[in-house]
């Protein structure tokens, strides 16, 4: 057979095992790889809640996409050019993900009878009874190739067997034109130092899985995705939950106050608080509280002794903070709560990600209590929003909802490391002079922004009582019907002349014409892949993404107002447009919405949007 | 440094709670002590926070011309866990109720505990919820007729002593709010322990709970029927200061020196810096009448504790990594450069 080195534009590739067969490793390493390699990338980890759920079963089943592409990739991708199923239930439950002119590579030591029947097929041809036989299928004896390549490295069976995600990988660089000189490092980096005999057993069966899809005649021709031509500098690699993490340290770097981290454990968002504990060199504490509610208290405990305080959670999570967050409002105390969104209600589906708690963050509370909203576009995006986050809510003496999701808490890509020159100084209202009377005025306001000075226990002279209860500028309790009714109004002013301080909205595309899409958060990517592919092929339509929700960037009534239509696409039924409508009844607003706990697909954008045009 | 008075932590604003309260008197002993731990430990006024919840003793903080937090329900053990975590330097007095504290914020109580994280704790105990107007709470007696239980509660209360002291509580002590003076010691032991010092003020509830503690805070009778602790003091008690405790098999005992051949050197002495917690959790568990309700520090022993803890790694691992600051951060790990 002649084999060919076909090049392609870019590959989407998806590793689906048992949750214990290591593919969201094997998925990172080949995303890594790519990365330093100099492919544009984009991930999406797509696992389930059960740490290890019945062997061999559907809801056990584990799955990484990455996309590469030699020009820029803003989306993991909709639907795979090679499918790695290392058994039935993993090819069950992703077949549907196939591309028509896919590549399926299935284990098929793994799919004996019992295998099939625990996935819930009823034949012996999963194939044929999927309707993907016409697909390049490559069956091959994984795990016995394992066991035979490892026989001699003195590792038991179950070790061993361990190493068949790393046979699989070794096949996929075949085929992908993927040396493997990188994952030697990685492997030489990762264990030298504890585990040093595992290294060369694991190099041995990379290069025995390599070698094998070299020598198999099922494989005809294999792809090659040259690197794409970003900008000049050095990158790395980052996760949406690792970029908020060093973002809130960037900017209690930029403040020069100490980060202060609360939180109790909970998927998706967990990443935050790990990464954070590890960079006490930057002064960060921890606190793994003893329940969401403590996560938020201990925080706001925290900020009125003058800390950059935070909180991260996801859904269930902000509900349990609801009554806390009204606190801080009412204290007008610094804060940041991440709610790094999750498929609800309840507990929902924990490991799926979802737009639907932006009704939550902007009403879930009780009383008339704002709270500005932000929200994470990218993975490496949550770094400058959670960094945006952290400056509003300490300039302007706030808590703040940074909105991530579950899609970019766990899906990364490269990033060209920025540099903190480049970021702007964090200036927090201190307070520093008392008034002629001598006595601090907590709630006294700047006339201009309607912020308060801050005081920190500590400084003498500023004794004050801070609270739940509504009090007037002075700080004494007081239940005057016009005293709670001017504070009401100012801070929900407050809250909406943050709109000064923030970017105007960017229209991409044309500045008028007959349809606008707009979108908020992690669906950036899909939305700007499907609005190009779009005007790519001639059709006039422009794109608006809100990286600010409460208050909304100044300029989008003008914005808005330029256009015949406007097609709100999130991944909710539909609570950004109902906001936007409250706030601009002229304009014609249309909805696109997807609550499947999936991101959006490109194709099905763009089929959303041609039938609005 | 400026000596300070019990005046320098009276705030200007009118102290709203009925008039008979007990809440009243630990106010005011309160005010008497932050004087004396200033001067001991060289503390100025500007080092003071007092955190609380919600109920009627929760208004404290409005009521101390201190910094103050007047936080949400049950919560204030959590947002003054925050203070002291934030900054060590500060001095946290954290006011609380027994529903406050023990119902709704239990899981806060017992973990801020477990943690001996530095702060100190004013639990008001009078058995009952009186600003929503009187009902039943945690410590409420069994049978408790309230306007949540006309037919008598059905529910065990909780001894906060015994609750302390079972999630590892290193400080205990517990009083009436009459006992200014007593009141006034214990706070000032409180301050000097290092660590979660729990303080039970046994409060009267004039309108809702009117006497619940009357058994023991009688002035005719309260010598019979308590016990006043002291570290290395024999457990004597009585107006004749004639009873004491004794050990009696696996329990205690009350009996008469005089009597039955029993002299004072047969009382024990209280050792409140014992770390097994066996006497102490049998002393905070009498109750009257079989035994006198002790009062006084029952447990202040040393142990690490939280605030330091978190404080001494962030200096530890600033020592030990090569990560200063945010671009180092940014730069560390795996890198590559696109030329």
């Amino acid at each position: 057979m002649q084999h060919k080195v076909i090049d392609l534009n870019d590959v989407v590739i998806r590793f689906a095992g048992d949750s214990g067969d290591g593919m969201q490793l094997t998925g990172s390493l080949f995303a890594d790889m790519s990365a330093i390699y100099g492919n544009s990338l984009a991930t999406f980890p797509d696992y389930p809640a059960e740490i290890r759920a019945p062997h061999g079963t559907v809801s056990g089943v584990s799955g990484f996409q990455v996309h590469i592409g030699s020009e820029h990739v803003s989306t993991p991708g909709d639907l795979c050019d090679l499918l790695v199923a290392m058994n039935p239930a993993a090819l069950y439950s992703n077949a549907k993900w196939c591309k028509r002119n896919a590549m399926i590579l299935v284990d098929s030591d793994a799919f004996d009878e019992a295998g099939l029947r625990r996935a819930g097929f009823k034949t012996d041809n999963p194939f044929v009874e999927l309707g993907v036989e016409d697909r390049t299928l490559v069956v091959a004896p994984i795990t016995t190739l394992t066991e035979e390549s490892l026989k001699d490295s003195g590792m038991d069976t179950k070790a061993i067997r361990k190493c068949k995600n790393m046979f699989t990988l070794g096949m996929a660089c075949y085929i992908y034109d993927r040396p493997l000189d990188y994952l030697y490092e990685y492997l030489e980096r990762k264990f030298s130092k504890k585990h040093p005999e595992v290294i060369e057993p694991n190099k041995k069966v990379l290069r025995d899985g390599f070698n094998y899809a070299a020598n198999l005649q099922m494989i005809a021709d294999t792809y090659h995705v040259a690197p794409a031509k970003p900008k000049k500098g050095k990158y790395r690699n980052i996760s949406g939950n690792q970029a908020t993490a060093w973002g809130l340290l960037a900017a209690s770097e930029k403040s020069g106050l100490p980060l202060f981290c609360g939180s109790y454990p909970i998927t998706p968002a967990t990443g935050i608080l790990e990464e954070l504990a590890i960079h006490k060199s930057l002064g960060a504490k921890t606190l793994q509280a003893e329940d969401e509610i403590a996560g938020i208290c201990t925080a706001i405990g925290a900020s009125y002794a003058g800390n950059l305080a935070v909180t991260t959670t996801s859904g269930p999570g902000l509900s349990l903070k609801s009554e806390a967050l009204g606190l801080a409002v009412m204290a007008e105390l610094p804060l940041v709560v991440v709610d790094v969104q999750r498929a609800g209600p309840s507990t929902g589906m924990p490991t799926k990600t979802e737009q639907t708690d932006l009704d939550q963050a902007l009403y879930g509370r009780n009383g008339e209590c704002p709270i500005p909203i932000v929200a994470a576009h990218s993975p490496s995006n949550c770094f400058d929003a959670a960094f945006n986050a952290a400056k509003i809510a300490m300039e302007h003496m706030t808590p703040v909802l940074l909105l991530s999701e579950g899609f970019l808490g766990n899906g990364s890509e490269p990033w060209l490391i920025p540099s903190m020159k480049d970021y702007p100084a964090i200036n927090p209202p201190f307070a520093t002079n008392l008034p002629e009377d001598g006595k601090f005025k907590p709630f006294a306001r700047d006339p201009e922004t309607l912020v308060r000075k801050w005081a920190i226990p500590g400084q003498k002279g500023f004794e004050h009582r801070v609270g739940g209860l509504e009090k007037n500028h002075d700080g004494v309790l007081s239940t005057d019907p016009a005293n709670h009714a001017l504070m009401v109004a100012e801070r929900e002013a407050k809250v909406q002349k943050i709109a000064d301080f923030i970017p105007t909205l960017e229209v991409d595309g044309p500045a008028k014409g007959k349809l606008l899409v707009v979108g908020w958060g992690g669906t950036y990517g899909h939305i700007l892949s499907a609005v190009h592919e779009l005007r790519e092929a001639g059709t006039d339509v422009s794109f608006a993404h809100f990286d600010y929700i409460c208050p909304v960037p100044r300029n989008t009534a003008e914005v808005f107002g330029n256009f015949e239509k406007i097609l709100v696409c999130e991944l909710n039924s539909g609570q950004f447009a109902n906001y936007l409508r409250g706030l601009y009844p002229d304009s014609d607003f249309r909805k696109f919405n997807k609550v499947q706990g999936q991101p959006f697909l490109v194709s099905e954008l763009v089929e959303a949007i041609k039938e609005e045009l | 440094m400026s000596t300070l008075s019990f005046k320098d932590f009276k705030s200007d604003q009118e102290v709203r709670w009925c008039p008979g309260c007990g809440d009243h008197a630990v106010l005011a002993a309160l005010q008497r002590a932050l004087p004396q731990v200033s001067q001991a430990l060289g503390y100025e006024k500007e080092r003071y926070v007092v955190v609380s919840g919600i109920g009627c003793s929760s208004r404290l903080p409005y009521y101390m011309d201190t910094f103050g937090f007047h936080s949400i329900h049950g919560r204030a053990t959590a947002v003054s866990t925050g203070i002291k975590v934030a900054n060590p330097n500060l001095t946290v007095w954290q006011v609380c109720g027994d529903g406050d504290a023990l119902a709704i914020g239990g899981n806060h109580f017992i973990h801020a505990i477990r943690r001996n994280i530095d702060i100190n704790i004013l639990l008001f105990n009078n058995q009952i919820y009186g600003l929503t107007k009187g009902q039943y709470s945690p410590t409420s007696k069994f049978g408790a007729i309230t306007k949540t239980s006309p037919y008598g509660t059905v529910e065990h209360p909780f001894n906060p002593g015994s609750l302390v002291l079972g999630a590892k509580g290193t400080f205990f002590a517990r009083s009436l709010d009459v006992e200014l003076k007593l009141n006034e010691e214990i706070m000032k032991a409180a301050a000097l322990h290092d660590g979660t010092s729990v303080m039970e003020m046994l409060t009267n509830c004039v309108i809702f709970n009117d006497g619940a503690h009357k058994d023991i805070s009688d002035p005719a009778t309260r010598a019979d029927r308590t016990i006043v602790l002291r570290h290395g003091e024999k457990m004597i008690f009585g107006r004749n200061r004639d009873k004491g405790l004794v050990l009696d098999g696996l329990g205690l005992k009350v009996v008469t020196i005089g009597e039955n051949g029993v002299t004072e050197d047969d009382i024990l002495t209280h050792d409140a810096h014992c770390r097994s917690v066996g006497v102490h959790m049998m002393l905070a568990e009498m109750k009257y009448p079989d035994f006198p309700v002790a009062l006084g520090i029952i447990r202040d022993v040393k142990d690490v504790t939280y605030d330091d803890g978190v404080r001494d790694q962030v200096k530890d691992v600033m020592l030990k990594s090569k990560i200063h600051s945010v671009d180092d951060l940014l730069n560390s790990g795996s890198t590559w450069e696109v030329e």
